[in-house]
């Protein structure tokens, strides 16, 4: 069996690389055409794609449009405004150093990459990169997940149908076509998952030299100041937890900080707002998505039942195990060694901890591992100063969930066990790329004492030539 | 758990956050200056010692590269450390959004034994500056120069921040089953893929700076220009390190016509510089032990190889002294042609036309660099666009890795990552994106419960259709209907 797979995925490597190598993908149209072609699928398509959502992740319309399509279609939009400003060579001022020249910054693909896509954000998790190495002029593979199979299909049948399938090509499968996507040699490894997948996409291009980005996840925490505007907080923190695909998202809120005496007043505020946007009924409301698969229901049951959480419960708690849906859920001061508290929840579940002051939440943060993205709601600037230079995260956003990666000037990535490398915008452009510099010189200005015979006089010319001292350098010459 | 080289200590002395103020990193870097300009007579004793390094050789491309890349440093790093402010979208109003760099933690840095004191320190040099905790770890194979840097950092440097470790592999093992926040690795390709593999079991990020066969192509020139070319080959191949360099020039590619010409200007130009006797050449390196003299020999066993040496060849392996050699169309399948030189041999490889080098350059993997000396501006496009490599050089040799503004580093088999200027303190770095918003000015679409007129709106806002926004609110604008009953 592993034989057979093999067997289709060294083809399908070995063409992209002879297609590479003659030098399609490297023009300004061809670029074009995939990026058009891309942005066709995307808006003739989305009903597809929002069908194909709603069938994986019970993914409501709205957040099907809002996260993935439309962010499909704008980063099309972006590559295709900017595609001939970033392939430009960038001129580089050169140092006295090596004077007479002249330098330049030159981009050029990867070659042939591999984009392993994930199940949450099927589509734009899976598209966006593929715009990205594909406006860096690569030929590429993309791997979609197995565990949200119509958005894979979707994908597979359209990319099929509208790109180049010589250079863009869509391989499905589960842990066999990917494990024999990584024993090839790649130029460049895109993963998004989780950490453990990731050590193992690493240590996989480490055979190869491969530079990969992981983007991978953690625990996202929100420190929730007291002297702030709770209602506008609380929407916000609700949207970016439950309206994000129930909290299955790397970026969403994962468990939250404020003072003891706050809690409360916190934990009303959610309960009222939760009311607002989902009903009475949360379980059964058709805007929040259902867990993705009964493996995952059951690890995030297991979280909830664990004796830890006994009486902690304060909202939801409700589970519907045959549609896979989980009420939004609050959870008042888990201990910290508690499962919930220790892994990464992806999922409707959101603990508060309390502490007595609000400070002592940065040093809660700073002994964890290194998040996807923090957040503090606070009106003291004191705080939130402190927060966003001690807390380590791949992104902060102050006063706002989940938001900052909608910014196309701002990189979207981890660090630590979140990850490593970036993209969105023109971020994604360079994770594609090489950024070849280029130094033009020419015959005037020969400098003798760079060759031998060696002497001492040329040692001094060297030592003032090296650090810039023009009065050094004329006396060397002159002798003294 | 065993406290190994006290970093604990290190990790600690990250957390209370020692390094993060400028004013300990300037304070670093300055002493790091003290320290190589102080010891300047006992570094030039070391890679005597070493590698047989003249001090000039010495000076260009250690210390003076080293000194150049603190100053620098020194120079810009406030720049480097403020936020970078980014535009946010009218859609987001009110709000700020910045890049802040931030120090990844504590990292470890492998040095190389044929620039032992620059390929060591210089990435330290950009470890400090982005203000991380640092453990730097000498090559073993240059044991004078790994000494004189494990006596002399405590003794300048912080040493709860900064520390150096001696030893060979197994103490390199030992170091990479420890948790880093970054590796920094310059050797060989199957040392790199160690270090790689190990860095894998941490999700921890690497550079690796590696090597490759850097090739140089050599169009037609004047007499003039060419006296001029041959020294900056002559120079580029056996001045560093006696061609031991990851950035050394490999091997030349040149047109038939012009070979014996060239040869005859090689050969003239090297005994300038060197001398022609094995016994009492000048002004150039040894091989760094016995182990690299013999394999560099090796690729010279094969009878056709051996065969198509043209100038040198002699060899001195009690002095550890192979003599510059120039080979005229050795077999481009034999080891001296597959493998990295890493020595003092030169094969030139005869082409009928220049423009054929690409493609010979493309049946190889990636190199750090390439040398292409011509005036034709059509042949610099095409190896520009039809090549890939760590970095090119028009009309010259080496010298790309004195240029603070140019990033260093490889692509391909020639490694990833970057550094020199700017690029070491980025690569050291966390570029983390912030986004600060107010309270004020609530964007309702944005929430449940949904309806037509929210992804309406958000549809517009995505597009930044500011103007049909304005419309849909005052009502005078079609909605789009879902095909979802509500």
């Amino acid at each position: 069996m592993a034989a057979s797979v093999s067997v289709s995925v060294v083809p399908a490597a070995e063409g992209l690389r002879a297609v590479y190598t003659s030098g399609k993908t490297r023009t300004y149209e061809w670029r074009v055409s995939q990026l058009n072609a891309m942005l066709k699928i995307a808006t003739r398509h989305e009903k597809d794609f929002v069908v194909a959502l709603n069938s994986d992740l019970g993914k409501h319309e709205h957040e099907a449009f809002i996260h993935e399509i439309s962010a499909v279609t704008s980063a099309c939009r972006m590559a295709l405004k900017e595609l001939h400003r970033w392939m430009k060579p960038e001129k580089v001022k050169t140092s006295m150093t090596t004077f007479p020249s002249s330098g330049e910054l030159v981009p050029e693909p990867f070659g042939v990459v591999l984009v392993i896509s994930t199940w949450n954000y099927p589509i734009l998790l899976s598209l966006e990169p593929v715009i990205a190495a594909i406006s860096a002029a690569n030929a590429v593979v993309l791997k979609p997940s197995e565990v949200a199979p119509a958005a894979s299909e979707a994908m597979a049948k359209l990319l099929g149908q509208y790109m180049d399938a010589s250079a863009v090509k869509v391989i499905e499968g589960g842990v066999q076509e990917t494990t024999a996507l990584l024993e090839q040699k790649w130029d460049k490894i895109f993963y998004t998952g989780n950490n453990k997948v990731g050590r193992i996409v690493l240590a996989s291009a480490a055979v190869h030299l491969t530079p990969v980005i992981l983007e991978l996840g953690g625990k996202c925490p929100v420190i929730v100041d007291s002297d702030i505007n709770l209602t506008v907080a609380v929407k916000r923190l609700i949207s970016g937890k439950w309206g994000c695909n129930s909290g299955q998202t790397c970026v969403s809120p994962d468990y939250v900080i404020t003072t003891k005496p706050f809690a409360s007043k916190l934990v009303d505020a959610i309960s009222s707002e939760l009311e607002r946007f989902y009903g009475k009924d949360p379980v059964n409301a058709t805007d929040l998505s259902r867990i993705i698969n009964s493996r995952h229901f059951e690890r995030l049951t297991k979280l909830l039942d664990e004796d830890k959480l006994f009486g902690k419960i304060v909202i939801g708690g409700q589970r519907d195990k045959t549609n896979l849906k989980i009420a939004p859920t609050v959870i008042l001061d888990a201990p910290l060694d508690s499962l919930i508290m220790t892994e990464e929840i992806f999922g409707p579940l959101l603990p508060i901890i309390t502490v007595n002051d609000i400070r002592d939440g940065i040093d809660l943060i700073t002994s964890k591992e290194k998040p996807l993205a923090a957040y503090i709601f606070t009106n003291d600037k004191k705080l939130k100063e402190d927060f966003v230079q001690r807390v380590s995260a791949g992104g902060i956003a102050v006063n706002e969930v989940t938001i900052h990666l909608t910014d196309p000037a701002l990189p979207f990535g981890g660090v630590g066990e979140s990850g490593m490398g970036t993209y969105h915008g023109k971020y994604s452009f360079e994770a594609f790329s090489h950024k070849k510099p280029v130094l033009y010189r020419g015959f005037t200005g020969e400098i003798s004492a760079r060759y031998p015979p060696y002497t001492t006089r040329k040692l001094k010319f060297l030592k003032a030539a090296m650090s810039g001292n023009i009065i050094g350098i004329i006396r060397a010459l002159l002798g003294w | 758990m065993e406290d190994f080289h006290g970093l604990i200590g290190l990790r600690r002395a990250f957390r209370a956050g020692k390094t993060r103020g400028i004013e300990w990193r300037m304070c670093q870097l300055r002493a790091l200056l003290k320290l190589v300009s102080e010891n300047e007579a006992r570094f030039f004793e070391a890679l005597e010692q070493d590698l047989g390094k003249h001090p000039v050789e010495a000076y260009r491309d250690e210390i003076g590269v080293l000194k150049k890349s603190a100053d620098h440093a020194l120079l810009n790093i406030k720049k480097w450390m403020a936020p970078k402010k980014g535009h946010l979208p009218l859609l987001l109003f009110p709000s700020r959004a910045e890049v802040l760099p931030e120090p990844l933690g504590t990292v470890l840095i492998f040095g190389s034994w044929n620039f032992p004191i620059s390929l060591t320190l210089d990435p330290l040099v950009g470890a400090i500056s982005a203000g991380n905790t640092v453990v730097v770890k000498p090559s073993e194979l240059a044991p004078a120069c790994s000494s004189l840097i494990c006596q002399t950092i405590p003794l300048y440097l912080d040493r709860e921040a900064i520390r150096v470790v001696e030893g060979g592999s197994d103490v390199a093992d030992k170091l990479l089953q420890q948790q880093w926040d970054k590796i920094f690795f310059t050797g060989s390709p199957r040392v790199g893929r160690i270090i790689m593999t190990a860095a894998a079991k941490h999700l921890t990020p690497v550079t690796l700076e590696l090597g490759g066969k850097c090739p140089v192509i050599l169009d037609s020139f004047s007499e003039s220009d060419l006296k001029v070319v041959v020294k900056r080959i002559v120079g580029g191949k056996w001045g560093p390190c006696a061609g031991q360099a990851c950035i050394g020039i490999d091997y030349l590619l040149v047109q038939k016509k012009l070979a014996s010409h060239l040869i005859e200007s090689l050969k003239a130009c090297i005994k300038k510089f060197y001398g022609d006797d094995v016994k009492s050449l000048q002004s150039i390196c040894r091989i760094v032990n016995k182990n690299h003299f013999d394999r560099v020999c090796s690729l010279l066993e094969e009878p056709s190889v051996g065969a198509s040496v043209i100038y040198g060849g002699s060899l001195d392996r009690e002095n550890l002294m192979i003599e510059p050699t120039v080979l005229l169309d050795p077999p481009v399948d034999a080891p001296i042609m597959t493998d990295e030189i890493f020595g003092p041999l030169l094969p030139i490889i005869t082409l009928d036309k220049i423009e054929d080098s690409i493609d010979f350059i493309n049946a190889r993997p990636k190199p750090l660099a390439i040398y292409a000396f011509t005036h034709n501006n059509k042949l610099k496009d095409q190896i520009l666009q039809e090549t890939s490599s760590g970095s090119v050089t028009f009309n010259d040799t080496m010298i790309q890795f004195i240029c603070d503004s140019l990033p260093f580093g490889g692509v391909g088999q020639s490694g990833f990552g970057r550094y020199h200027g700017k690029y070491s303190f980025d690569t050291f770095s966390h570029e983390k994106a912030v986004l600060h918003r107010s309270f004020y000015l609530e964007l309702e679409p944005r929430y449940p419960p949904w309806n037509d007129f929210k992804l309406e709106f958000i549809r517009l806002a995505y597009n930044f259709e500011y103007v049909g926004l304005l419309l849909l609110l005052l009502g005078l604008r079609r909605r789009y209907t879902s095909s979802r009953s509500h």
